[in-house]
């Protein structure tokens, strides 16, 4: 263990500290912040399986968005999907042994890492060039496709370009998960993917990354239209009725 | 006509059209006098302190309204809200694009209660509230008409129209409120509805619509006020006393009740269906105003309560009356409490109860303007969808020639006439002329196609804003009609009753 092995080793936790506690603190704030009036978007379910279904529809197919714009929910939905295939295959570095789900999917992860990266351009080449969306990206929208592209190139070389060691790579890994930390392998592309990926994980919390969580706590879309059968009352908004 | 220029129609299907950055800066509405804002418990005017007040203001609704914590974080600016509003469209102002005006609020979010934006603010474009800022949101907050479109597109549900409200019940608490609203929010707490119009004008108008009625049809059909035990408690925007066609509307659920038998009174106390409370944000205000309609109910000792054709009053009275107001246990259990006139006539036509003859319609080509709010923000029936069905069923049972407009211009994804949200003055003629771009594009298009003659909508708002937006397009005033108006030209009086 040298200096760099620890720098990862400590910056690893703190990442992760960051990202699960601020994730935390965020969803706490969204769940315990309530909602005091009906304001689903109608038409909306009648029941609670029809919220979850409407969810569902909204977080796997991005029906919201496909509604609106047909490229943006082309590119969009391109890029969340070959990262969740992307996510779900790196699990072989978290588990011993690795699952038998996690075997099967390994050789549509290799190319998702690609999808995935092309989603990312289409995404940005539509924040350049159309002036809308131009006009309405800041610098931390830049910023965050640049890192997230980053991540995608540096990871996409260890495979394509340069091929990494990944046994010592999981050691490294399993180590920080058993609190008995490994030295990294010392390859540019491993610790620079490693690096932003932490980056990644540390900004989550304090940036517009929270619409993963915020979805599902979107009113507009998790309400069940009963208003009528049911009051639906906030705590704050009781407290008016003592004076009734 | 005022100093501005109608937009050209453009070609069908639209277009979207390029920005025009600070096209509608100028347009605001004229801000509320102490007179307006006192009765409502708000400062009269910009308080001294007001940037602290309103950002504590921002942070006491952070904390009360979970759409508006999650809608400042999530969103992404992806786009897709881009070209939804019809503001937007009609101006070409990108201040007008739902983000971006989001935006204006999000950024002062970002200085003052998130991390990165005291951190790197300019990274995460954050921004102070300072006068400039607060000029912003008086200007672009009243060019919102809060007709949720914008939410149907968004990934994560962002309703713009919660934020709009926010940001005016913010400015209202440091003292920069708008005068339309707020000056007819007083009325309706003083007098009971949004034109101050007193119990005697009221009896007087009811009684010369019982005199017109019998003089068209010989059928004595009454409009009764304040009857005590009368079954049917009707609650309806004001305007249907007099403005036209609203009135039409108001003669229509008068023959509906008649042929029906069902008794039915008005309400001095509660005569007016319009709760403004909503506009401005105002839980409080929207509260008092619903009370009233329960404390009617009460003292009238009625057994339902039905709304005529209003649009965000039957948001109010469907998604909120229950929580504001309710429970209604004192009500009759067999029926919704609040239903919609729609889906009372609705009924009535399923039972057979009404005897119609759509050939009285026959000098008319009907289209159906879905109101934002019935669409967007409540149902009718027991379906989702209703709220699309269930007029259209009431209008194909009273006329026989009905067009559809475009389907992205219609139901969940209908534009706002333009004068919603409490934009409905002549101070915003301007924005209410542009914003009903649009919909005048979709109706011109049907009205060349399919020779439409007629537009018929359930809301008072839209109803007044077509009337005065129509002939800036070149379309006839009188054009716009009330659902209940082809029901009251088709209903057959006498043959059933």
């Amino acid at each position: 263990m040298g200096a760099v092995d620890l720098l990862f080793v400590i910056l690893s936790y703190a990442a992760t500290l960051l990202f699960l506690g601020g994730l935390a603190w965020r969803i706490y704030r969204y769940a315990r912040v309530p909602a005091p009036l009906k304001i689903p978007t109608m038409p909306a379910p009648t029941s609670r399986a029809g919220v979850v279904a409407r969810m569902a529809r909204e977080v796997v197919l991005f029906e919201s968005l496909f509604k609106g714009q047909k490229w943006t929910w082309l590119f969009g939905w391109v890029f969340h999907a070959a990262l969740a295939l992307v996510l779900a295959r790196h699990l072989r570095y978290f588990t011993e042994p690795v699952w038998g789900w996690v075997v099967l999917i390994q050789p549509f992860g290799k190319y998702a890492g690609l999808a995935m990266l092309a989603g990312l351009a289409g995404l940005w080449i539509r924040r350049l060039a159309v002036e809308r969306v131009r006009y309405i990206t800041g610098p931390s929208d830049h910023l965050i496709l640049a890192l997230l592209v980053a991540i995608g190139l540096t990871g996409a070389a260890t495979r394509f370009a340069a091929r990494t060691d990944i046994v010592a790579f999981k050691a490294f890994v399993l180590g920080l998960l058993r609190l008995d930390p490994q030295p990294i392998p010392h390859d540019p592309l491993v610790m620079a993917h490693l690096l932003l990926v932490l980056v990644l994980m540390a900004v989550f919390p304090f940036s517009k990354l929270l619409h993963a969580p915020g979805v599902f706590f979107s009113p507009t879309r998790n309400q069940v239209d009963d208003a009528r059968e049911r009051r639906h009352l906030a705590p704050w908004a009781a407290a008016l009725e003592q004076s009734r | 006509m005022a100093d501005f220029e109608t937009p050209a129609l453009r070609e069908y299907p639209d277009e979207i059209p390029p920005l025009r950055p600070g096209a509608t800066a100028h347009v605001r509405p004229f801000p509320a006098a102490p007179a307006h804002q006192e009765p409502l418990g708000f400062p009269g005017e910009l308080v001294e302190d007001w940037q602290a007040r309103a950002l504590e203001k921002m942070g006491d609704l952070l904390g009360k309204y979970r759409s508006l914590q999650v809608f400042l974080d999530a969103c992404v600016r992806c786009g897709a809200c881009t070209d939804k509003c019809h503001y937007f469209l009609g101006t070409q102002d990108p201040r007008n694009m739902p983000v971006a005006r989001q935006d204006l609020m999000r950024s002062v979010y970002r200085r003052h209660f998130t991390l990165g934006g005291k951190i790197a603010p300019a990274l995460v474009g954050a921004r102070e509230l300072d006068r400039e800022m607060l000029d912003q949101w008086y200007t672009y907050f009243h060019q919102c008409s809060q007709c949720r479109r914008c939410s149907v597109f968004c990934p994560y549900g962002i309703d713009t129209a919660e934020i709009s409200m926010a940001a005016r019940e913010i400015m209202d608490h440091v003292g920069q409120g708008q005068k339309y609203c707020n000056e007819i929010i007083a009325k309706v707490h003083k007098i009971g509805n949004n034109l101050g119009l007193p119990g005697p004008a009221l009896e007087d108008t009811l009684e010369g619509l019982e005199e017109e009625v019998k003089e068209d049809t010989g059928v004595d059909v009454r409009f009764p006020l304040d009857v005590e035990g009368a079954e049917v408690l009707l609650v309806t925007p004001s305007a249907d006393f007099f403005a036209e066609p609203h009135v039409e509307g108001l003669i229509g659920y008068a023959k509906v009740f008649h042929q029906a038998g069902i008794s039915w009174t008005l309400s001095t106390y509660a005569s007016e269906a319009a709760n403004f409370g909503m506009f401005i944000g105002s839980y409080e205000n929207m509260r008092r105003i619903a009370l009233r309609i329960r404390k009617a109910a009460q003292d009238l000792g009625v057994k339902r309560i039905v709304f005529g054709e209003c649009g965000h009053a039957w948001r109010v009275a469907y998604s909120f009356l229950n929580t504001l107001a309710g429970p209604w246990d004192f009500l009759d259990k067999r029926y919704p409490v609040p239903q919609h006139m729609c889906e009372v006539t609705y009924d009535l036509i399923r039972r057979g109860a009404l005897n119609l003859d759509p050939s009285a319609n026959d000098h008319m080509t009907v289209t159906f303007h879905d109101s934002c709010n019935v669409a967007r923000a409540s149902r009718m029936g027991d379906m989702p969808g209703g709220q699309f069905h269930i007029p259209r069923e009431v209008i194909k049972a009273s006329v026989n020639k009905f067009v559809e407009m475009d389907p992205a211009t219609t139901m969940e994804r209908t534009f706002c006439c333009g004068g919603g949200g409490g934009l409905l003055t002549d101070d915003l003629m301007e924005i209410r002329v542009k914003g009903a771009l649009p919909r005048m594009q979709a109706l011109k298009e049907v009205v060349e196609r399919e020779g439409v003659t007629h537009m018929a909508a359930i809301c008072a708002i839209c109803k007044s804003q077509f009337t005065k937006v129509l002939p800036y397009y070149d379309l006839p005033m009188d054009m716009i009609v009330s659902v209940h108006q082809l029901v009251s030209n088709a209903i057959q009086l006498g043959t059933k009753e």
